[in-house]
């Protein structure tokens, strides 16, 4: 347990005092919702109908944008190859970095999406929704992200190689998180959304650190 | 089983034997397959002759179901039992999974046009075999994506058995979902849905398929393992160096110092 809360702690502090990471991943996120108004055109009414699959879309492709920090510093320097060795099961190593990679990232993602949400006028219950389908949908994004980060290191390309593994593995978490949003704008039917995507996040707890440990110990032999 | 198919050396013996025969039986039951379906086979009553892109587009589909599950089950055997043929089965099935997937997809695109009236539509099924198709180019990719082959291989193995939850969303995606996708007629609780007479050479189809995978797969394993063994070749030459003409290499051989 200790080492569990001293990993997650040791990588929380990696991320927030290079900081860079977090103001990217925010940055690139405010960007990318703030270009579609360009391309679809102005008008409320089109916006508010699309406003929520931008805002997850986005959100996706922010959270593929740190992916690859996740364990290629450890593994460029050996601290992984210590951790594989530790008495702590890889499995929890995993857990403890993806924690501190969604309080990190995830986090901030969701915080800033009323915001946006603003942006591509969404009425208020959506924007509660949103809020809450980005809150239990961005740790799937985390896990489902560290294990195609695991099975991508010391990849040619790794970050190409990264983008082509996890989006098709995005894509439920995609579908019941904009649709939670939208079925809350047409006026009900958000429960059910939100329920299946916190059914999603918990499968990958269960699931992706299993296999992201199994895909380290193939990149560590 | 297993253990006695691990010897490179065997399984490149059985499968110069066995590659003629599955090629001219693949050749066989297609021809015979393809005539039914085109020729003999009777026309829906609803859909006309159009039905006839079924007999491509329904084996297709099942090959390339069938060809990922082969892909993980050789994936699986690969990193549990450390079997070195495995890992080569499932790289050379992948291609051949993946162009039977896009050919699933296109015969069912063309068949969409004139029935639903869409090349394309975002229901279950069509969504979760695309999802399919972007799995195996993600297997290909990842397995050459690394400099060293053998690292290669296993990260894509891990990949193929995350990827294997798709299979079961694909095949139950048109009971869960209310989609626009014909539900199952074939493989179904209650016993198949559909005539004899389409029956029929729809499973011929699907055996030529078969068959046609077999060949390809052996002939793709073949060359994977040849390649190897001239890698390997390369590399126990040493330095490159052009042949010296045999007058020479003889008298250097006499002068040469003891």
């Amino acid at each position: 347990m200790a080492a569990f809360l001293g990993l997650f702690r040791r990588d929380l502090s990696l991320a927030l005092r290079q900081g860079g990471d977090t103001g990217l991943v925010v940055g690139f996120f405010v960007l990318a919702v703030v270009l579609f108004p360009f391309g679809v055109g102005p008008e409320p009414e089109v916006l508010q109908r699309v406003g929520a699959g931008i805002i997850w879309v986005a959100a996706l492709l922010a959270a593929l944008l740190s992916l690859d920090r996740l364990f290629e510093a450890d593994y460029q320097d050996g601290e992984l190859d210590l951790l594989a060795l530790s008495n702590l099961p890889l499995e929890l190593a995993v857990l403890a970095k993806c924690a501190a990679h969604w309080v990190a990232t995830g986090l901030p993602l969701a915080l800033t999406s009323p915001f946006l949400a603003l942006l591509v006028d969404l009425d208020p219950r959506s924007i509660a929704t949103l809020f809450a389908s980005l809150l239990i949908g961005t740790p799937a994004l985390s896990l489902i992200g560290s294990v195609a980060a695991a099975l991508s290191l010391g990849a040619r390309r790794q970050g190409v190689v990264l983008s082509l593994l996890v989006l098709p593995l995005y894509i439920p978490p995609l579908i019941f998180g904009a649709g939670a949003v939208e079925a809350s704008a047409v006026g009900n039917g958000a429960r059910a959304y939100l329920l299946i995507l916190s059914a999603i996040t918990l499968a990958s707890l269960a699931f992706c650190p299993w296999a992201s440990a199994a895909a380290l110990r193939q990149a560590l032999e | 089983m297993i253990n006695w198919l691990a010897n490179p050396a065997r399984f490149m013996r059985l499968s110069a034997k066995a590659v003629p025969w599955c090629g001219w039986a693949a050749a066989l039951v297609l021809a015979v397959g393809l005539f039914w379906s085109l020729v003999v086979a009777p026309p829906d009553y609803q859909q006309g002759d159009t039905v006839r892109i079924m007999y491509v587009h329904v084996p297709a589909a099942w090959m390339a179901l069938s060809v990922y599950l082969f892909i993980a089950v050789a994936s699986a055997v690969a990193l549990v039992w450390r079997h070195p043929l495995a890992e080569v089965a499932a790289r050379a099935a992948a291609p051949i999974g993946a162009a039977f997937t896009f050919v699933c997809l296109a015969t069912g695109s063309l068949w969409g046009r004139p029935m639903w009236g869409a090349w394309w539509v975002w229901d279950a099924r069509l969504t979760s075999v695309l999802i399919l198709f972007f799995l195996y180019l993600g297997y290909i990719a990842l397995a050459n994506a690394f400099d060293d082959p053998s690292r290669g291989g296993r990260a894509a193995a891990v990949l193929a058995l995350v990827g294997v939850v798709n299979l079961p969303i694909i095949k139950f995606s048109v009971d869960w979902w209310n989609t626009l996708h014909q539900p199952a007629s074939i493989i179904r609780i209650g016993g198949p849905r559909i005539d004899i007479s389409m029956l029929a050479p729809l499973l011929i189809m699907a055996v030529g398929f078969t068959l046609l995978f077999a060949v390809l797969l052996m002939l793709r394993m073949r060359t994977a393992l040849n390649e190897r063994r001239a890698m390997a070749l390369r590399l126990n030459a040493g330095p490159v160096h052009a042949p010296r003409p045999a007058r020479e290499q003889a008298v250097s051989a006499r002068t040469a110092v003891p």
